[in-house]
């Protein structure tokens, strides 16, 4: 026995792909929540196919799962240093995301001549010399879990069901990990099926085991490095569940019922999912006929005195677009929360993109200002879906959060707040019999109108979409009275920025290039900049989330930098955002509109490019 | 879930808003206002407990003429708008004005869904047959071959009749009216008030501007009588100026028989049974209409179910006792975290 010896990295990113019923998904947060557990910062990405399930062993078919693991970790990463490959058509169509000289692990015994004619390959790639750049680990994996499991299934398909234990055990011995996490899910996930526990544990220790005794990665095992991580209690969340844990968050700190009323819709359906679990909290969640009843329900909820939020993806927040412009003229409180996809129409729903930011801010009949704010990574939307409900309920104005597929989908490390320690919610209730109360009656500084709910005494009145007479609030056709009001709902949106913080800048205060982004690119986008940092390059970088109203400051901070690049996943949206708010600054833009988010790699490229200027 | 009563006996003026009622005069809205406001004290709960809500549409300005908490929608959306402030808010009094356009067209969706939930709203459904605030438009219910400002050469669609579509959504309460008779309007408000549940009431309306008389072979005082069946909870189907007529179920079919011919005694004559689950007869009856039926008025069907907001809450209350999760640091908290000392 020769004593192990490792090569230690700061960072891995690890991409799992197989057929769709291959168990991907579980392998992968098998893996990144062992790491999280072993010191490891983490961040994950699915990668689903639009069909549930396409053909068997077609690139159709291909499901896969990303884990970023290491010290200091952003994002998901970009491409992978290790690609276990289930079959011929994950690799196929995965191989591209594999960087230059990276390690291939397969199931070797599925490279058959059946499964090539279905994904493209004419020979087969582990036999020519396509691979030859590339680290390749051939394993018997569906041989050799069964006969791991020979003792406890006999026949070939429960066997092969293993199979992707087989890899995460390889992957356990090429990092270092322990089984410890891996048994105890296992054991509460099947605790009915004895059997399931002990055929995947065994498989998961054959993989294992088969590293150990074939000599497969020969001075290759690795340690990632640890990350420094705060104090504190963490845990492994998603963006999606992440909103759904804010909105709850915020309706408790608010002292107030939540209730979302929404429709299905991809990749907004998982906070839909999440917030009817939770009736123990008071979640009143009504999943509507369809979009716009699941706003117009809201609607009439935040009326009622519920702290009520509608969630979507584009194409919903196109159908909500009359409802929100309702809400903005009856001055409810309501987060509406869209977790954009690529567009337009059905567009590119399981991809992410960031083309809704013209919808969110710009798309309503008449003036209809609307607070927007913007999720930035995935642990974060917990408090961005805070922050929005904040300033819905504080502000009396229906609020946009916007997120995205990346976002949603991905996982990130989430140190676990403590509810006492978030701020308060002070939404502007009327008081029952205040004899001075009148619907439109605004707050001299903020412009905010008091909630009068349903059921309290003396405060009987009737709002709608109809235009309303200052204070009153009866209905009105008067010129000057429409202009007041249209003002008064703008104005009552700028003002917000009173009680926002300012924005911050990172890096080098006399930078040669200020990098400028908002929303779910943001890991990226301060990897990019670090790491040109450390390179000795002089950039700084501005990360968005409050949208409308911008943060007082941020002209201030545009003026001081000569190079601006603003990055986005999308035709230029907020570039020209700023452009129409800032008309004497000159901005520059970086685009990307591929469904997928930026590469480190490209925006260092891009970001030399314009320095080299 | 109850809602507060009034400590305190209400009267109509206590109901009734400040602000001018913009109705044309003449049409059928003010009557039905009329009764509405007769019976809020009637049924009994505090001013501030009803809630109004409505789309878009002339009779959806009726929230503007009722002193409660009243929240005038968007067009086609009050169903949807209403099922929020009940979920949110189950001790309120939920009440939806909305037209024929409003809730057969354009809020058609939601109109069948709030009643296939059973979700527990009063709805008044004002048919007057046409699309009044844009100016006589022909809408869903509008008589295939009326010529409207949209039908030149006459209306080609076939009209849908609101009592399938409720009765076809499975409701359990559907009542019709007519705007011109107020005692019985008032009865089914009545009726509708004490259901739990969706219950929606057909009110036929006269436009008198871009629909008149579009009801008149029931409505006018010549076919009254003769055309009108009101139904009454476990009595015979009578109607006629004599009381002389009556329905009879024969084979599949429904038939008009005048009592005293061919044998027929009032024995044999369908009784009313608007409780009955199967909505066998129920269907038959909302869908009677001259020449060859009396028009069926009164409660047609009214069944006793499990409310949506009943369902819910009592969900709510098994959750919350059964779940570890009672506060957001429960939940913060559970499942997968570990500490970093």
């Amino acid at each position: 026995m020769t004593t192990k010896t490792f090569i230690e990295k700061e960072d891995v990113v690890v991409k799992f792909v197989g057929d769709s019923g291959d168990g991907m998904q579980l392998t992968g947060t098998l893996f990144s929540d062992t790491s999280a557990l072993d010191g490891n910062d983490i961040a994950t990405f699915p990668d689903y196919p639009a069909e549930i399930r396409a053909p068997h062993n077609t690139v159709a078919g291909v499901s896969g799962f990303q884990v970023h693991i290491g010290k200091r970790i952003y994002s998901s990463g970009d491409k992978c240093d290790v690609l276990v490959a289930m079959n011929p058509a994950s690799l196929f169509s995965n191989l591209k995301w594999l960087k230059k000289g990276g390690m291939i692990i397969v199931d070797a015994d599925t490279f058959t001549e059946d499964a090539f004619g279905k994904c493209g390959y004419k020979t087969d790639p582990l036999n020519d010399d396509s691979l030859s750049s590339y680290n390749v680990i051939k394993a018997p994996m569906t041989t050799m879990t069964a006969e791991a499991v020979k003792d406890i299934f006999t026949d070939k398909k429960s066997a092969e069901r293993s199979r992707n234990m087989f890899a995460l055990g390889m992957m356990f011995f090429l990092f270092d990990k322990q089984f410890d996490h891996t048994d105890t899910y296992l054991e509460k996930k099947f605790k009915k099926n004895p059997d399931i526990i002990n055929a995947n544990k065994a498989v998961v220790r054959a993989g294992y085991n088969f590293c150990e005794n074939t000599d497969v990665f020969p001075y290759q095992q690795v340690q990632v490095k640890q990350a420094v991580m705060q104090k504190g209690v963490y845990r492994n969340i998603t963006g999606n569940i992440a909103t759904a844990w804010g909105l709850l968050a915020a309706a408790e700190k608010a002292n107030l019922p939540l209730f979302l009323g929404s429709y299905p819709i991809t990749p907004a359906t998982e906070i839909l999912i999440e917030l009817t679990k939770h009736k123990s909290l008071g979640a009143r969640v009504f999943q509507a006929e369809d979009e716009i009843a699941g706003i117009c329900s809201a609607i009439g909820a935040s009326f009622a005195g519920a702290m009520a939020c509608t969630t979507t993806s584009g194409p919903g927040l196109s159908l909500k677009a009359e409802a929100i412009g309702l809400a903005v003229m009856t001055e409810l409180p309501l987060v509406i929360v869209n977790v954009q996809r690529g567009g337009p129409s059905t567009g590119l729903p399981t991809k992410t993109e960031q083309s809704d930011l013209y919808q969110a801010l710009f798309g309503r009949n008449g003036e209809a200002p609307c607070i927007v704010v913007a999720g930035s990574t995935p642990s974060n939307c917990f408090y961005w879906a805070f922050e929005a409900s904040r300033l819905a309920l504080e502000h009396m104005t229906p609020t946009i959060l916007l997120t995205d597929g990346y976002l949603g989908n991905g996982s990130q490390l989430f140190h676990i707040p403590k509810m006492a320690d978030l701020p308060t919610i002070n939404p502007p209730l009327a008081t029952p019999n205040d004899t001075t109360y009148a619907p439109y009656k605004r707050d001299p500084e903020t412009l905010v109108r008091q909630w009068a709910i349903p059921g309290m005494e003396g405060l009987r009145h009737r709002i709608g979409g109809l235009e309303k007479c200052d204070g009153k609030g009866n209905v009105s056709q008067d010129p000057a009275n429409h202009e007041l009001m249209s003002k008064y709902r703008n104005e009552k949106v700028q003002r917000v920025a009173n009680n926002i913080p300012e924005q911050v800048v990172y890096g080098d205060q006399d930078a040669d290039l200020l990098v400028v982004g908002w929303g779910g690119t943001e890991g990226n986008l301060k990897l990019a900049v670090e790491e040109m940092r450390e390179e000795g390059k002089k950039i700084a970088i501005t990360h968005f989330n409050y949208i409308m109203p911008l943060p007082k400051n941020t002209g201030d901070i545009m003026r001081k930098y000569k190079k601006i690049v603003v990055c986005e996943l999308n035709m230029g949206q907020f570039v020209n955002y700023l452009r129409m708010n800032f008309q004497t600054i000159a901005f520059q833009q970086y685009n990307k509109i591929q469904g997928l988010p930026f590469e480190v790699t490209e925006l260092k490229e891009k970001f030399n490019q314009i320095l080299g200027e | 879930m109850s809602i507060e009563h009034s400590p305190i006996k209400l009267t109509k003026a206590d109901f009734a808003s400040d602000q001018m009622v913009k109705w044309c005069p003449g049409c059928g809205d003010h009557a039905i206002l009329a009764s509405v406001l007769g019976i809020f004290p009637e049924i009994g709960y505090k001013k501030e407990n009803f809630c109004m809500v409505s789309g878009i549409g002339c009779s959806s300005r009726f929230p503007y003429y009722v002193n409660t908490y009243g929240f005038h929608g968007i067009h086609g959306r009050a169903a949807a708008i209403a099922t929020g402030v009940k979920i949110a808010n189950p001790h309120l009094s939920v009440w939806i004005n909305s037209g024929d356009g409003d809730a057969t067209a354009i809020g058609g969706n939601h109109f069948i869904h709030v009643i296939r939930r059973n979700m527990d709203v009063n709805y008044i459904l004002f048919n007057n047959r046409i699309y009044g605030l844009t100016k006589g438009q022909y809408s869903p219910t509008t008589k295939q071959g009326q010529v409207t400002k949209t039908s030149p050469y006459g209306v080609i669609d076939y009209p849908f009749n609101p009592g399938e579509l409720v009765i076809g959504a499975r409701g359990t309460f559907f009542a019709r009216a007519i705007d011109n008779s107020p005692k019985t309007l008032g009865e089914v408000c009545r009726a509708m008030a004490a259901h739990d549940g969706a219950a929606i009431v057909e009110v036929l309306q006269n436009c008198v501007i871009f629909n008149d008389k579009t009801h008149r072979e029931v409505t006018e005082r010549e076919f009254r009588e003769e055309r009108q069946l009101w139904l009454e909870q476990d009595k015979p189907m009578i109607f006629g100026k004599a009381k002389d007529k009556g329905i009879i179920l024969k084979g599949n079919n429904l038939e008009v028989v005048e009592i005293g011919k061919n044998g027929i005694t009032e024995k044999d004559l369908l009784v009313h049974d608007a409780t009955v689950e199967n909505s066998g007869i129920h269907m038959m009856l909302a869908q009677m209409a001259p020449p060859e039926f009396p028009m069926a008025f009164g409660v047609i069907r009214a069944v006793s179910k499990p409310t949506y907001n009943q369902l819910f809450e009592q969900q709510m209350l098994e959750v919350k006792a059964s779940s570890k999760i009672q506060c957001m640091d429960d939940l913060l908290n559970s499942g997968e975290t570990w500490e970093i000392k």
